[in-house]
Formats: structure tokens, C-alpha cells, sequence
């Protein structure tokens, strides 16, 4: 029977508190890996940690400062990152007529920033280990662009080109990144959604319906493993077909 | 501990190397089996346990133990032998 083993494994997981990033840290967690959870709700955290069992910081990875202090107590527990999740994004939708520039700057920093912070900050054990998974949450928005969103696509498409580059600079290294651009899955940013919004919007989508959090959080369990040794520099589409 | 004992020290910790293959003409990346991103590696932590910045286009130019060592002597102002 062919499974996937992450014991020995340490992996990071920002945003973690709730949704995608959560159902990310649980899964990696049930298939073995150490999973340190990052978030600015440290009561979410709690939650998590009841699961993991292994630690949560309180961090706001878009300041550098706070990511290399969290780097300390990240490095004297667990002397390394073998698995980084760039999961941590929020929305702030305005027209472009209505965005005021810290609408911008805050979602390019949470969603964009976060990634060269933690990337920057963790990369080096990874290099010298030789051996590393970086995933990086994109989006559907990133790739097709979305009216009221300029920021938010904004974001997602600089994280997948960062992460296109990055790609480049470890890959002989064994160090691979890769992005994953969800659609549209059943989370808090979903559940307000009118019933009529929801049936336009399964109109786009082949499957005819939204994804769970779980779709997002198996796939990154697969980039995690050995079973994506050949795969770097890519955007992994989950979003039931939404975009081909 | 003299700068070029203590550089040897780290490069045999650092690339798994004896202290006897390490001469004036070793080259990080043709002798040591490192590639760029080993040797920028190495001097990023360099700078940090001499407390100096060797600026990306010196940097580029210190390809052996030899130019190593002599840089970070006249960098430091620490004895070489």
C-alpha cells in the first residue's frame, strides 16, 4: 500500500488558525510531519495546537522583524524548516476608484511581503539540508484577475512569479517550490455569499460546486512529499476546472 | 585563534573537507565541491561571525582560501597567521 510519511519532517504553516491553512496543518500533521501553526488569532491557534500538539506562535509574518524573531524560537525548538507554508493572505476588495493605498499596502504585505519574509528568513537551512518544500498560496484571482480585487490579484500573481523565481535559485538544491491556486472553497470568505452569487458563480465552475479545504490541504500533503521530487516552478490549479 | 586557522576551522565544518587539503590556491567551487549558492552561503555567514559586510561585487571575487583569508585580514585587521 503506498502512503505518504512525513514523520521526522517539520513543516510551518502561516494563516493556520482556521480554514484552508488549518485543514493544511491537520493534514500534514495526520500524515506524521511536526507542524508549528502561525496566525495573528492566537485563540485559533490554541484550537489547533490541541490537535497538533506541537507549537504555535502568535506572528504577524509581514513584518520581517517578527518573522526573525519567530526564526529563533522556530530554530532552537526544532533546529530546522523542512516544510514551509505560505498561507497567511486576507482581502480588502475595493473598485480601484474606491482603493485607498492602504488597502493596497496591507494586502501586499500580508499576501506578498509574508512570503519573501518567511522564505528569506528559513530558506538556508532548507538549502543546506538539501531537501525542502515551499508552497505558496496563490489564487484563481492571481491568474485570471478579478474587478475590485487589483490588490488581492495583485499579490497572487507577484507570489506566483516569486515563487517561479525562487524556484530557479533552489532547485539544484532539492528545494522545491511550488504554488497552489484555489478557487472558490467553502471557507469564512465564502459562507456570506448569497444563494444566487453561489449559482452564478457554479456556472464557471465544470464541477458545479466549491471546494473544501481539504481538497487544497491534500494537494499540498503531495507537494510536501516525495512523491513531487520533479516538480518545482509550478502553479497547481484546484478549483474544480474553473480555469484550464 | 589565528584567521586562518579559524577560517580553516569552518571550512572543514562547513564542506566536510580535512584541514590538509585546504591551501592558498583551494578553490571553493572547483576544489570543494561547492556550487554559488554554497559559497554565498558560506560568506553570508562570514559576515555574521566577523560582524563585517563583504558587498555581493567583492564577494563575487573570492574564489579561493587564499583570497578569502587575505580579504577578511584586511577587512578585520586580524593577524593571518
Amino acid at each position: 500500500m503506498i502512503s505518504i510519511d512525513l514523520s521526522g519532517k517539520v513543516a510551518l504553516v502561516t494563516g493556520s488558525a482556521r480554514g484552508i491553512g488549518k485543514a493544511i496543518a491537520l493534514k500534514l500533521n495526520a500524515a506524521g510531519a511536526k507542524v508549528i501553526g502561525i496566525d495573528l488569532d492566537t485563540n485559533g491557534l490554541e484550537k489547533l495546537k490541541e490537535k497538533t500538539k506541537e507549537e504555535i506562535y502568535t506572528c504577524d509574518v509581514s513584518s520581517f522583524t517578527e518573522v526573525e524573531e519567530l526564526s529563533k524560537k522556530v530554530f532552537e525548538k526544532y533546529q530546522k524548516v523542512d516544510i514551509l507554508v505560505n498561507n497567511a493572505g486576507i482581502t480588502r476588495d475595493n473598485l480601484i476608484m474606491r482603493m485607498t493605498p492602504e488597502e493596497w499596502d496591507l494586502v501586499l504585505n500580508v499576501n506578498l511581503r509574508s512570503a519573501f519574509n518567511t522564505v528569506k528568513i528559513f530558506h538556508r537551512s532548507m538549502l543546506r539540508a538539501r531537501w525542502g518544500r515551499i508552497i505558496n498560496m496563490a489564487s484563481v484571482i492571481g491568474l485570471m484577475g478579478n474587478s475590485g480585487q487589483a490588490n488581492y490579484a495583485a499579490s497572487k500573481g507577484g507570489l506566483i512569479a516569486f515563487t517561479k523565481s525562487i524556484a530557479k535559485e533552489f532547485a539544484k538544491k532539492n528545494v522545491l517550490a511550488n504554488c497552489i491556486a484555489p478557487g472558490l472553497i467553502e471557507t469564512k470568505m465564502t459562507e456570506s455569499l448569497s444563494e444566487t452569487t453561489k449559482e452564478e458563480y457554479f456556472k464557471g465552475i465544470p464541477q458545479g460546486k466549491f471546494g473544501q479545504p481539504d481538497d487544497v490541504a491534500n494537494i499540498v500533503l503531495f507537494l510536501s512529499s516525495e512523491f513531487s521530487a520533479y516538480l518545482t516552478g509550478q502553479v497547481i490549479h484546484c478549483d474544480g476546472g474553473m480555469i484550464m | 585563534m589565528a584567521l586562518k586557522d579559524d577560517l580553516k576551522a569552518k571550512i572543514v565544518e562547513r564542506f566536510g573537507v580535512s584541514v590538509d587539503e585546504i591551501k592558498e590556491d583551494t578553490n571553493f567551487v572547483e576544489h570543494l565541491n561547492a556550487d554559488s549558492l554554497d559559497v554565498m552561503d558560506f560568506i553570508m555567514d562570514i559576515e555574521q561571525e566577523y560582524d563585517i559586510k563583504i558587498p555581493a561585487t567583492e564577494a563575487e571575487s573570492l574564489k579561493t582560501f587564499g583570497d578569502l583569508s587575505q580579504y577578511l585580514a584586511e577587512k578585520t585587521g586580524k593577524p593571518l597567521n
